[in-house]
């Protein structure tokens, strides 16, 4: 039930997302079979090393079937641990892809800091502010280094590598103040790249965000970046250029020159921007240039909101 | 027991006792001596520089030393500890020393070129303690790119070149255990009388032949990458940073079997030599060896579940992690099961070897919780993971490190060392090494990240118990240093047997002589046939 965590007394650690239970149920067992099998290879080794010490007077003739004893427990061991590597890999694959209707925010690490845009532009540092019961999708870049966007509280983890996107997504469950850690080294004040996320009841962070006055939306400064650097030219209604209309495409599977098929996610249209030599789509000419170099983490962030909003169903965000 | 000489006939010490001769040698006893003492040195090194980070530690805030220092001793502890100590320590000094003695044969396959690796190691160790000298590297051991390559500012490429050519000493180890034990055993000793230790040694060195020159090549990368910028790691000239990871850990995963491989095979020998048993299931101990090393090739991704590389791989990944668990498994089973009914006593070598078959429990045991995918997002890269792995290296390695040097130190020296201060520092280390490395599990699981400079305050007890702990494990690891140096000179002799051991480097004298044996034995029999006769008058 979300935020009625009654097991706080008894958890170590806040279990603040829906994952969370379940990866504590899992740490927990394995806990326990690890404890069990201590207990059980302990007790046989003092047991057999003190019954069996020198100079006390037992039976030491031994007719072990041994064959069968290896046989017995090395598939006993086999079993054990494919049950365990099946149940957590389950859990593993269900929770590597977030649901479609999640709530994005994008971020950005850089050394030393991790800085959050919502989509109606409102920006923070070092805090990340989601409302509780609703799937998070936060789509991460790095700006520098690689980075790991940690939250303890949400056991959930994802390392941040430069030159792609990448995607942490939780349903926090439980309102409060957690740790937000970077838990891939960094560099000097890679101790210090430390932060807060805060859950949030759905009204107070409308409230919250709200509060922000003065924002512009992502995608309405991403439009405005699409003037600033031309792309409109070649990729804007009515233009003379031979070039692939970007409305209505996000999220469709596109055919390039090589005879693959691409989907367009954010990925694609970063590569597209950065490298549009690498993906040109079938039956245009590779006549984009490249934008490296030109543009950075927060700009194309901003850009790639616009160009999803002309997917949107409404036509804007 | 036998006869104590008065005067020491000539052996492999008193032949010559110039340093030129030490430098100049070619007998495999002398070339393990030398690096006895430099990885002591360096294990020492790497142990100051742990314990400047554990007095750190013992506060939240960063107030011993500045965040870069701080940077700098982790990576210098890790890199020292790594490459300068455990993967030489035991296959270059017990495995030098004995694998010949073991096998019946006079000298290694290659005595040159055994010296050569130990030049190449200390060339190496010029390279390390230039670079630390010169300021150090902040990259940590494992040199994660773009970070190495981009934006450390430090000696990189003197470490990574001293890395580099430590490597290529151990490839050149390892090419001369295969080569030796394929060519030099004596007449009837088949593989099926070997020794385990000479078969983890084997295993060991199949991994160092295999793995090692993809760690030269990938940090030849990282230099190249830094002086001429190629940029096979730099996502903005096309390359990629996890290309390195996969790399980087194409090697150091089965690294970690390198470091502790030998240590299985440490333990085989002394378990059954004071439980007076047969090994339990020795073919099966041979065989998970081997599969230990091979399957150890199939499982470097697990590093790497949330570094973004497809969720489908990750779970192979993990998959195999599990399968290479149970030859690790019936280990610890089939140490456990030698000793029952066997005659057990409870002299150093045996405290430090059940020390190790404990900690080594609980080191796979985690093992198995990180290897599984979903729990491993909330403990990876923490102090779980730092806990885990130090429970194999330290609880594991080091413990059997230990007791394979106070096993063998009679044989190699020809003087016992107190048993009673031996035991004294076995139980002192294996406490000490639990008070400091348990409450890291509590820390990691909590969600504290592995290096890191300053804390949160709520992380502060469990650390102050680590680094209480970590100064009683300090305190152990300076005794035996004492005492064996002190059994040097006032040690007792000790004869070609003091354990009443089997095996054939018990049966030359203690030194042994330069050509190890005045004629080569002829073996008859498998390993450890210590059922008859008994030592003491067991009743059967």
């Amino acid at each position: 039930m979300p935020g009625t965590d009654t097991q706080e007394s008894i958890a170590l650690l806040p279990r603040a997302s829906t994952l969370a239970e379940r990866v504590d149920a899992q740490f927990f067992t394995l806990l326990w079979v690890d404890a069990l099998m201590v207990v059980v290879l302990f007790g046989l080794i003092i047991g057999f090393a003190v019954y069996y010490r020198r100079g006390t007077l037992r039976n030491r003739v031994s007719n072990a079937p041994q064959t069968r004893v290896e046989i017995t427990w090395s598939t006993a061991l086999l079993l054990i641990f494919l049950s365990i590597f099946a149940w957590s890999a389950h859990l593993y694959v269900e929770a590597s892809s977030p649901p479609k209707n999640a709530l994005e925010i994008h971020g950005i690490g850089k050394q030393w800091m991790w800085k959050f845009e919502h989509r109606g532009g409102q920006r923070e540092i070092n805090e990340l502010h989601v409302p509780l019961g609703v799937p998070v999708k936060v789509i991460l870049a790095t700006q520098d280094v690689i980075h790991s966007f940690f939250v303890p509280a949400f056991r959930m983890k994802q390392d941040v590598v430069p030159g792609r996107l990448r995607v942490a997504w939780f349903t926090p469950s439980r309102v409060g103040r957690y740790h937000l850690f970077c838990a891939e080294y960094c560099g000097l004040d890679h101790s210090r790249m430390r932060g807060h996320v805060v859950v949030m009841e759905r009204n107070d962070y409308e409230a919250w965000l709200a509060g922000f006055t003065g924002t512009e939306s992502l995608a309405a400064q991403g439009e405005k970046l699409f003037s600033q650097y031309g792309c409109i030219g070649c990729h804007g209604p009515g233009s003379k250029v031979l070039a692939p209309g970007l409305g209505g495409i996000f999220g469709k599977s596109v055919p390039l020159a090589g005879g693959s098929i691409a989907v367009v996610d954010e990925n694609y249209l970063r590569d597209s921007i950065l490298a549009p030599e690498q993906q040109v789509v079938a039956g245009y000419q590779p006549i984009m240039p490249s934008f490296a170099g030109r543009i950075d983490e927060a700009d194309l962030m901003r850009l790639i909101a616009y160009i999803k909003s002309l997917s949107a169903p409404q036509g804007a965000p | 027991m036998t006869t104590v000489p008065i005067t020491l006939p000539k052996n492999y010490l008193n032949q010559d006792y110039t340093l030129w001769s030490w430098l100049t040698t070619i007998d495999h006893k002398r070339i393990a001596w030398l690096y006895l003492v430099s990885i002591t040195f360096f294990f020492f090194l790497g142990g100051a520089a742990a314990t400047v980070m554990r007095l750190e530690l013992a506060t939240a805030p960063g107030d011993v030393v500045e965040s870069e220092t701080y940077n700098r001793l982790f990576s210098l502890h890790g890199i020292a500890m790594v490459w300068f100590f455990l993967v030489p320590s035991i296959p270059a000094t017990l495995g030098n020393f004995l694998l010949p003695l073991m096998i019946g044969a006079r000298d290694m396959a290659f005595p040159r070129l055994n010296l050569l690796s130990w030049y190449l190691y200390a060339i190496a160790g010029v390279f390390a303690l230039t670079m630390v000298i010169a300021g150090g590297v902040d990259t940590g051991w494992t040199f994660y790119t773009p970070y190495s390559s981009l934006f450390a500012n430090g000696q990189v490429v003197l470490a990574v070149v001293g890395i580099i050519v430590a490597g290529f000493s151990s490839i050149l180890t390892g090419l001369n255990f295969i080569v030796t034990v394929h060519k030099m055993r004596a007449p009837g000793l088949t593989w099926m009388r070997l020794p385990l230790f000479v078969w983890a040694q084997y295993a060991t060195a199949i991994i160092m032949v295999l793995a090692t020159p993809v760690l030269a090549i990938t940090l030849l990368m990282i230099a190249l990458e830094r002086i001429l910028g190629i940029g096979i790691f730099d996502p903005k000239m096309g390359g990629d940073p996890v290309l390195f990871q996969h790399l980087f850990w194409f090697y150091s995963h089965p690294a970690v079997y390198i470091m502790i491989l030998p240590g299985m095979g440490v333990v085989s020998e002394i378990i059954t030599c004071f439980a007076r048993k047969h090994i339990f299931g020795y073919d099966g101990m041979a065989f998970a060896l081997l599969a230990i090393a091979l399957i150890g090739f199939l499982v470097w991704g697990h590093h790497m579940f949330v570094a973004g590389q497809s969720v489908y791989a990750s779970v192979v990944f993990s998959l195999l992690s599990f399968i290479v668990a149970v030859p690790s498994g019936i280990k610890v089973f089939n140490w456990a099961a030698t000793l029952y009914k066997g005659s057990v006593s409870f002299e150093t070598p045996m405290l430090y070897a059940l020390g190790f078959v404990g900690l080594f429990t609980i080191g796979g045991l985690t093992g198995v919780t990180v290897a599984s995918t979903a729990v491993d997002v909330h403990v990876h890269d923490t102090y779980f993971v730092i806990a885990h792995f130090h429970y194999i290296m330290v609880g594991g390695m080091v413990m059997a490190y230990f007791g394979g040097l106070h096993f063998w130190w009679p044989k190699m020296t020809g003087r016992m060392y107190p048993d009673v201060w031996g035991r004294i520092a076995a139980i002192t280390i294996f406490i000490g090494f639990n008070l400091t490395f348990f409450p890291q599990f509590i820390l990691g699981y909590l969600g504290m990240p592995r290096r890191y400079h300053t804390y949160p305050d709520e992380f502060e007890l469990l650390n102050a118990l680590s680094s209480a702990g970590a100064s009683i494990l300090a305190a152990g690891y300076l005794l035996p240093l004492a005492y064996l140096l002190y059994s040097l000179r006032w040690g007792p002799m000790a004869g070609p047997n003091p354990w009443d051991a089997r095996g054939l480097e018990w049966t030359t004298p203690s030194p042994p002589p330069e050509h190890n044996f005045d004629r080569i034995p002829i073996v008859t029999q498998k390993p450890y046939a210590y059922d008859v006769p008994k030592r003491d008058s067991d009743p059967a």
